[in-house]
């Protein structure tokens, strides 16, 4: 389980998440919803380490792992799916992918069930990773994350810019890792997904937690969401 | 002796400069490509190498034994004092591009004036562990037909062809090194993107001080190599370093076969021009050409453009 407590971070001396608190449970797929600069991704990269924390903690399972270096953080088995998918563009899937296993030393089996998910990749893994198309691209992003076998996976966007048969795809794997035990933190635009997936859906408003709410009000009341994100 | 062995003889003459340079340059190329640090201390870890190879090689009475420690320990020497100055600098200023121009500036100067101190103001040789030198034949077309011939003067050392091989040898290693090895892929991982090379555990800290000690340590070796030809000298890494920049920048910056491909170019036109013009004229064409590439293609032969 991982839990962020009291978090207040941001790029250096301007500060845009205050006092964030939110808990993320394993089987679980929990959206975060605002607009833009309300703090989602300034959120999974402070939980990647990958900004320093001004105060607060990060917890998984117990371990505050909010001041390790940012190297040690998924390597206590957190992936992370980035905004924009940031793979190594001129590495070969394989190569992409490898970076993924090294990262906590995961075994073949790993890489084997990754590719029996993104059967496509497989076909590709000689090919450099910026000449795959944006559906590619993503597939691959998400097969890296998952090549390091993460219990807890964050995914910035995922869906973004991506054809419908290419977002039921996403769909489809982040609800067979939900129901495998993932703890699962979605940054996630659109409100119809948000609804297909989401277990519960957390709105942040300048860098702070305005509402939450379970999947049981979620559908019972579909304009909760554009209620409070306004749209 | 006719124009086309002092042709030859010139060409081999850039050859030897290309191959130190193609060793010293790559070691640039490399820290700036991964760390986008512009190492301006990188001449210093060349001159280093060339000063311990004459102390190693003095305190073990010279010779091949001599030499060959000295081509062992320098570059290693050299590599642990780049990496403690990554360690306790670098790091510190968090490899800020700017601030690291300035933190490799001051590095230059305390290498150089500790070699002052300690080593003092003279050029001092090291004697090649072999020497002989080689006579090379040329083809002569006569009205039999072409045959061979060995005209005076058309020779090199067999330590001139040493320097060759063993350039060639560690660029080699260095290109596995970069391409079919984990740790050269964790390395192309942290220069195409250092934020997300973290995110997937990769401590990008201590590959950079890797790569710097690598770096500094591909100099050293460059200067232990060219000691016995040219002599070590406390002031010696200025030239080399404004060389390797002329290498780097047009062959594209952070890219090795770019960089061996440009030291080739400018060690080659540096033989030629020197043999048949004169040495200041080769520095002008290097730097004319630098130019030419500064304004037509600002990312050098085989670099990419900015995205």
């Amino acid at each position: 389980m991982l839990e962020l407590k009291n978090i207040a971070a941001g790029y250096g001396p301007v500060r845009v998440l205050h006092g964030l608190s939110l808990t993320v449970r394993p089987g679980e797929i929990t959206c975060l919803l605002g607009r833009n600069g309300a703090g989602k991704t300034t959120a999974m990269k402070a939980i990647m380490g990958l900004l320093p924390l001004a105060s607060g903690q990060v917890l998984l399972d117990g371990e505050d792992i909010g001041r390790l270096p940012a190297h040690e953080v998924p390597r206590r088995g957190i992936g992370y799916i980035p905004q924009g998918r940031r793979l190594f563009s001129d590495l070969t899937v394989a190569q992409n992918l490898e970076i993924g296993m090294r990262c906590r030393h995961s075994p073949p089996e790993v890489r084997d069930r990754v590719l029996e998910m993104f059967p496509r990749l497989a076909d590709r893994m000689g090919q450099r990773a910026g000449t795959l198309s944006g559906g590619e691209q993503q597939m691959l992003a998400t097969a890296r994350a998952l090549c390091v076998d993460p219990r807890v996976l964050l995914l910035d966007e995922p869906t973004e810019g991506l054809q419908p048969s290419m977002i039921a795809l996403i769909r489809d794997t982040v609800l067979r890792l939900r129901d495998e035990g993932v703890a699962i933190l979605l940054v996630e635009q659109r409100l119809d997904a948000v609804l297909a997936t989401a277990d519960r859906a957390v709105i942040l408003e300048n860098g702070a937690v305005r509402a939450e709410a379970d999947a049981a009000e979620l559908r019972a009341e579909p304009d909760l969401l554009r209620r409070h994100l306004g749209v | 002796m006719e124009f086309g062995p002092h042709l030859m003889l010139a060409v081999l003459e850039g050859a030897v400069t290309a191959a130190v340079l193609a060793l010293m340059a790559s070691g640039l190329s490399l820290v700036f490509g991964v760390m986008r640090v512009v190492n301006v201390a990188h001449g210093q870890f060349f001159m280093l190498g060339a000063v311990l190879a004459w102390a190693v090689s003095s305190a073990l009475g010279g010779g091949a034994v001599g030499f060959v420690a000295a081509l062992l320990l320098a570059p290693v020497i050299a590599g642990a004092l780049a990496v403690a100055a990554d360690l306790t600098v670098l790091k510190r200023v968090g490899y800020d591009p700017e601030r690291t121009i300035v933190a490799t500036i001051g590095l230059l100067y305390i290498l150089q004036q500790a070699a002052l101190m300690t080593y003092g103001p003279e050029a001092r040789p090291v004697a090649p562990p072999f020497n002989d030198r080689l006579a090379l034949p040329w083809i002569e077309f006569g009205p039999e037909g072409p045959g061979l011939i060995w005209p005076w003067g058309l020779s090199i050392t067999s330590y001139k062809l040493f320097v060759m091989g063993a350039a060639a040898a560690v660029l080699a290693g260095l290109w596995a090194l970069m391409t079919r090895t984990g740790i050269g892929l964790v390395m192309r991982a942290t220069q195409l993107d250092r934020e997300t090379a973290q995110a997937f555990g990769i401590p990008v800290e201590r590959v950079y001080a890797g790569v710097f000690g690598l770096g500094a340590a591909l100099a050293a070796l460059a200067g232990v190599l060219i000691v016995p030809i040219q002599q070590a000298h406390y002031l010696m890494g200025g030239d080399a370093l404004l060389l390797s920049f002329i290498v780097v920048i047009i062959g594209g910056l952070g890219s090795l076969g770019g960089t061996v491909i440009a030291a080739l170019l400018i060690g080659l036109s540096d033989g030629i021009v020197s043999v048949f013009f004169s040495p200041t004229l080769a520095k002008i064409l290097a730097t004319l050409l630098v130019a030419l590439v500064l304004v037509f293609r600002p990312e050098g032969l085989m670099g990419k453009a900015a995205r």
